[in-house]
């Protein structure tokens, strides 16, 4: 199933400066603990190796991106468990208290929906109607950061949170 | 990668499923490995496909949100590193 090679501890170490620098650029934070770091993003490098693209360490990839969409790291869900448990789901991304050591996180309950709830809402996904007419540029929204941007195609990078341009959906 | 047995003292039938990636997974495999029981646990991202639907299954059964680490303890399900159910549960 994985790679031949191993994945080596240069290519782990480049890929935690990666995302950590697009963390602080973005005013996100990695857990504290290096060697925890380390794991995870060890994880998300074999995930790439697999299957193409970086699906969270802590979730079971269905091995397609299309099903793996919202839990490619940083996946959908970041945001919301930052505000209410302190970390994400996997614990890669953690709130400026956690990083600072006042507080600390522990696992957290899985957000994301059930895989038959997922396919029902992926299937009955629709822009709103009634106001579409009325605007000059449809108006898209990056499904991990919320950003919302008025024009003819969303752009090819989110220019927040980093995600590319298959995150975006039509919200208006 | 299949079932794999850890010895340990026998307190009944303890499936680990676990993901090979997953940091929590991790500290849940070396909490049961440092408590001592006998235990079996499976990395169900390693399974060949035709074995993962199973066992995907078999998961689902017992936490319908295919969540990982979830750990069966006889009749009891722990969902998550809770560190303190895991340790009152062999206590």
């Amino acid at each position: 199933m994985s790679g031949t090679e191993p994945i080596t501890a240069e290519e782990v170490d480049r890929l935690v400066e990666q995302i950590e620098r697009d963390a602080g650029v973005g005013g996100y934070h990695l857990h504290p603990d290096a060697d925890f770091v380390r794991g995870l993003v060890r994880g998300l490098a074999e995930n790439e190796r697999r299957y193409g693209y970086r699906s969270c360490p802590c979730r079971l990839s269905m091995g397609t991106k299309e099903a793996d969409l919202d839990i490619i790291c940083p996946c959908d869900y970041r945001d919301a468990d930052l505000v209410d448990h302190g970390a994400c789901y996997c614990a890669l991304y953690v709130s400026a208290d956690v990083k600072a050591g006042r507080t600390t996180v522990g696992s957290i309950p899985e957000r994301r929906p059930p895989r038959a709830e997922r396919e029902k809402a992926r299937a009955g996904v629709t822009a709103t109607p009634g106001v579409v007419g009325s605007l000059a540029f449809p108006v898209w929204r990056c499904s991990v950061c919320g950003y919302l941007c008025a024009r003819d195609a969303p752009p090819l990078e989110c220019p927040i949170c980093r995600v590319g341009r298959e995150r975006f959906a039509r919200f208006i | 990668m299949q079932l794999v047995h850890v010895n340990g003292t026998d307190k009944g039938p303890v499936m680990l499923y676990a993901l090979s990636t997953c940091g929590w997974c991790a500290k849940t495999r070396e909490l049961l490995t440092d408590l001592g029981v006998a235990f079996d646990y499976i990395y169900v991202d390693l399974v060949g496909p035709e074995e993962q639907k199973e066992v995907i299954e078999a998961v689902e059964r017992v936490n319908p949100s295919l969540s990982f680490p979830t750990v069966v303890i006889g009749e009891q399900t722990i969902v998550g590193f809770k560190e303190k159910e895991l340790r009152e549960a062999f206590t």
